[in-house]
């Protein structure tokens, strides 16, 4: 049926994009080009692309390992050469994965590192992790950025000035050298004006929650919607089509006052629509994700989706600036923003997507995200008078995710929130 | 017909049940160990609750009785004990037979030997418990079948010859679980009057000079105006009892909490979170609460809840048991004493010792450690609570802190230990809060649940229409 094509080609175009890098990364010799470890939040697409490289992001094959069940045995691993219990469980699986040939979550091989780029030092753990990296591939070029916190809840034109001063004296040299390419600024220019548009198009669709029902889940499926543009393909013409597609597909959704799509069919009613704070869990995704959509629960804003980039306040990557552009983008990803900012942004969020309440999913092994959560959640509670609930899992760590506790929690969770809807209602 | 509204919690440990009638009041508790079968832990709560809720209807038929005439007020205490009693005795038959069925199985050389050490123990430990039952008041002391009994059972087996002592524990083991499985009916009339017979053959012996030790006048006059107007009471008794028997206590809706709510064989929209159940409960009772603190078997949950009851955020323990009841019942065995010791003693304590460990099972291992340098017991088990209860404040504070009155409730609350230390650690950081705990603490889950079920009559029930006796 013509109908469901359309539902899936957005999927299919993701998985043809997807695969395609996973190839490239297995033939990265034979193509000759070099490849670029890096990181999401902060991370430099395009002045990657515009050296021609190929991207591996590290946390990204360990969620992918740990949605296909290989994360256990890569931590075991990790364990075993003596990485502690508290060790960020990305930085385990990753670790695990390379100790064990670094085959990659697609079953291919992953190539080397020619270039570990840390552009982004806000997560400590980044640091220890390209240091590990760094010993495991000693011929690896390290360059690293210093990106400066938002402190005081914004980006000055000194702060601006103090990367763009790194990219010049030393990112943009160094990797030069390594690809034996010049620094091609107009070719840079190119790249940006196609990431600000791709970052038009997923700004419009995380706003399509606004509509009753949510056409889409935000977190569930919006860890999907943000591939794209998280992995490598901002700054592509083919990011753009994948973007425009979907957006298209919800638009449908939308006409028919059709709920989000799950991986069981359409969810039939929207009970509760709500805003979660924190990563997903990645070893019971599926199971974690049925716990809301069978509860009528809808997820109309998350912060995970905003790891790789805010655009809620308008700012695009911009052509004309291309250096101090790619600052700011770096200073501006939701971990490197101050807890008040934090806090506004979500409340923006439950307020602009009219969300009955509010969820944080605390991870064990991620202090970028745990820290200062619980005050956060108070915050939100006490100024808006929102429900607010608090579950607590891992990321790939599949020993610290309690599907019976998680269950009930979030269970008397919706009871809660169920009940003072109707109590509202009465009072009305 | 009168309506009556039923809340099941089935909690880790214990399962309890909660009848309430029209006006929210609770007229029937019924408490039991959770056990394998969930089902007849939930059901014996119930019937527990039902011959609670006529108990409390004859009670309240005899009121004026009661609270002029001490023999009145002695019987009704006295036949809720021997009527246990009975119930209790039910049970130990079938458990007597079973344990003879397990030793037949045997193929031990000297199953004669231990099927006739068994026959000897039992001997014992049945008049020792008749006793208790009818004159020590065992029945109010909130205690199972299976702790009563094994308790005895134990204490005799250590007394039998050592080469006894494998099959004798390994019989019990096998026969006490189906046995506690099994879902008994009685008949409360039937059970009412051989408790009168057994009441009246204890005040027909009652002897003109009370047992030593007991010289208070105010005893002497109950005493004597029970001897001499037993007869009295018991004519009054029957002259009610064919009807509170016949009484139909008619379930009109019922809802179940607790931890194993899943399990319960009720229709969806009659299951409830157990957090909002013991905060509404909690609520119910005391109306000004703000904050509630539950300490059960196997969580720990700090509740907010608004002016009218209803939870606005929570906190839960996870991952770790060492903030929960759970934990005090691992300490009990660990020093070999029953878990209602625990709290007394640690009472006894002139300084908490410090226990560093957060874990209950490396808490173990400290304990040991600690006895062997010579601290005192009292003060360990003083050092013990307070590490529950330090727990449990970080819950709380997670949940947001308290900031009205506050009300603890849960099995925990019953320790006295662990209310010492609740009250002195909210006070500590909260400044000078009222502070609630009630007698009916443990039933909190079960009178939310029931107060919920009495808000949603609506609700269709396959049993509605049953009658249950």
């Amino acid at each position: 049926m013509a109908k469901n094509a359309q539902k899936e080609k957005s999927m299919i175009l993701q998985k043809e994009m997807v695969e395609g890098l996973f190839n490239d990364l297995a033939n990265a010799k034979e193509l000759g080009k070099k490849v670029c470890y890096t990181f999401i939040p902060g991370n430099l697409s395009e002045l990657i692309q515009t050296f021609d490289m190929l991207p591996v992001y590290p946390e990204i094959n360990a969620l992918q390992n740990a949605m296909r069940k290989k994360s256990r045995a890569y931590i075991r691993e990790a364990e075993k050469n003596a990485h502690s219990e508290d060790v960020c469980t990305y930085v385990k699986c990753d670790v695990g994965m390379m100790m064990k040939g670094n085959i990659g979550p697609t079953g291919q091989q992953l190539p080397e590192p020619d270039v570990l780029l840390l552009s982004y030092t806000g997560c400590f753990t980044f640091l220890k992790w390209f240091e590990t990296l760094k010993r495991e591939y000693p011929n690896a070029k390290v360059i690293l950025v210093h990106t400066p916190y938002q402190e005081n809840g914004e980006i000055t034109a000194e702060m601006t000035q103090y990367m763009t001063k790194q990219f010049k004296e030393e990112v943009i040299p160094q990797m030069e050298k390594v690809t034996g390419i010049k620094y091609d600024e107009d070719k840079l220019k190119r790249i940006l004006a196609l990431s600000a548009e791709a970052e038009d198009w997923i700004t419009k669709i995380f706003d399509t929650t606004k509509h009753k029902p949510s056409p889409i889940d935000a977190y569930f499926a919006g860890v999907y919607y943000i591939g794209p543009i998280n992995i490598g393909f901002r700054g592509t013409q083919k990011a753009i089509d994948y973007y425009k597609e979907l957006y298209n597909e919800i638009l449908l959704r939308i006409e028919k006052g059709q709920g989000p799509i799950t991986p069981e069919g359409e969810m039939k009613e929207e009970k509760y629509r709500l805003v979660v704070e924190g990563p997903p869990n990645w070893t019971s995704f599926r199971e974690f994700w049925k716990i809301f959509y069978d509860l009528g629960a809808v997820i109309v804003a998350s912060s995970y989706t905003k790891v790789g980039g805010v655009y809620d306040y308008g700012w695009r990557h911009d052509p004309k600036r291309p250096l101090e552009t790619l600052a700011e983008y770096c200073m501006n990803c939701y971990t490197n923003m101050n807890i008040p900012q934090r806090i506004e942004l979500l409340k923006k969020c439950i307020v602009d997507y009219e969300a009955d309440g509010y969820i944080t999913n605390s991870i064990k092994s991620c202090n970028s995200f745990s820290a200062g959560q619980l005050g956060m959640m108070r915050e939100i509670e006490d100024s808006l008078e929102v429900p607010v609930g608090f579950i607590e899992s891992d990321l790939v760590d599949p020993r610290y995710f309690s599907y019976s506790n998680i269950k009930n929690r979030l269970e008397s969770y919706f009871q809660m929130l169920e009940q003072r809807k109707k109590m509202e209602t009465e009072s009305v | 017909m009168k309506k009556y509204y039923l809340g099941i919690d089935l909690g880790s440990t214990t399962s309890k049940a909660v009848i309430i009638d029209d006006n929210d009041q609770i007229i029937g508790r019924g408490i039991t160990n959770t056990r394998a079968n969930y089902k007849v832990a939930a059901d014996i709560a119930k019937e527990e609750a039902i011959y609670d809720a006529r108990f409390t209807l004859l009670t309240n038929r005899l009121k004026d009785d009661i609270e002029s005439k001490p023999e009145f007020k002695i019987y009704m205490n006295d036949i809720r004990n021997v009527f246990k009693y009975r119930q209790f005795k039910r049970r130990m038959d079938k458990l007597e037979d079973k344990l003879k069925e397990t030793v037949q199985d045997y193929s031990y050389d000297n199953k004669e030997e231990i099927a006739t050490e068994i026959h000897a123990i039992i001997e014992i430990i049945r008049p020792t418990i008749k006793n208790e039952f009818i004159n020590q008041d065992l029945g109010s002391k909130n205690q199972f079948f299976r702790d009563i009994v094994s308790e005895r059972y134990n204490s005799e087996v250590g007394k039998a010859d050592k080469s006894l002592y494998e099959p004798l524990m390994l019989a019990f083991d096998k026969s006490i679980t189906p046995v506690e499985n099994e879902m008994i009916s009685f008949n409360f009339k039937e059970l009412v009057d051989e408790s009168m017979k057994i009441l009246d053959k204890k005040y027909k012996g009652l002897v003109d000079t009370p047992k030593d030790g007991v010289v208070e006048d105010w005893y002497f006059a109950e005493f004597n105006s029970v001897k001499d107007n037993y007869k009295a009471v018991e004519a009054t008794l029957r002259d009610h009892i064919d009807s509170i028997a016949e009484e139909n206590i008619h379930i009109a809706n019922m809802v179940g909490t607790g931890y194993g709510r899943a399990l319960l064989p009720f229709p969806e929209n009659c299951i409830k979170s157990e957090i909002l159940c013991h905060a509404f409960g909690a609520h119910a009772v005391f109306p000004n609460t703000r904050t509630v603190l539950d300490i059960g078997g196997q969580d720990t949950k700090a509740i907010q809840v608004d002016s009218r009851g209803l939870v606005t955020s929570f906190h839960m323990n996870d991952r770790c048991a060492a903030g929960c009841g759970r934990y005090l019942g691992y300490i009990a065995d660990e020093f070999g004493i029953s878990l209602n010791e625990l709290g007394p003693e640690a009472m006894n304590a002139d300084k908490e010792t410090t226990i560093c460990s957060t874990c209950t099972v490396f808490a173990g291992a400290e304990v040991k450690e600690l006895l062997h340098n010579g601290e005192k017991r009292p003060n360990i088990l003083a050092g013990l609570h307070k590490a529950i209860v330090q727990r449990a404040m970080s819950l709380i504070a997670r949940s947001g802190g308290v900031r009205e009155e506050f009300t603890f409730t849960g099995g925990v609350a019953r320790n006295q230990a662990v209310l010492k230390y609740v009250k002195q650690m909210v006070t500590d950081s909260y400044g000078d809060i009222t502070m609630n705990i009630h007698t009916d603490s443990i039933f909190m889950g079960a009178l939310g649940g029931a107060m919920f079920a009495r808000r949603n009559i609506e609700v269709e029930l396959p049993s509605k229409n049953e009658k249950i006796t």
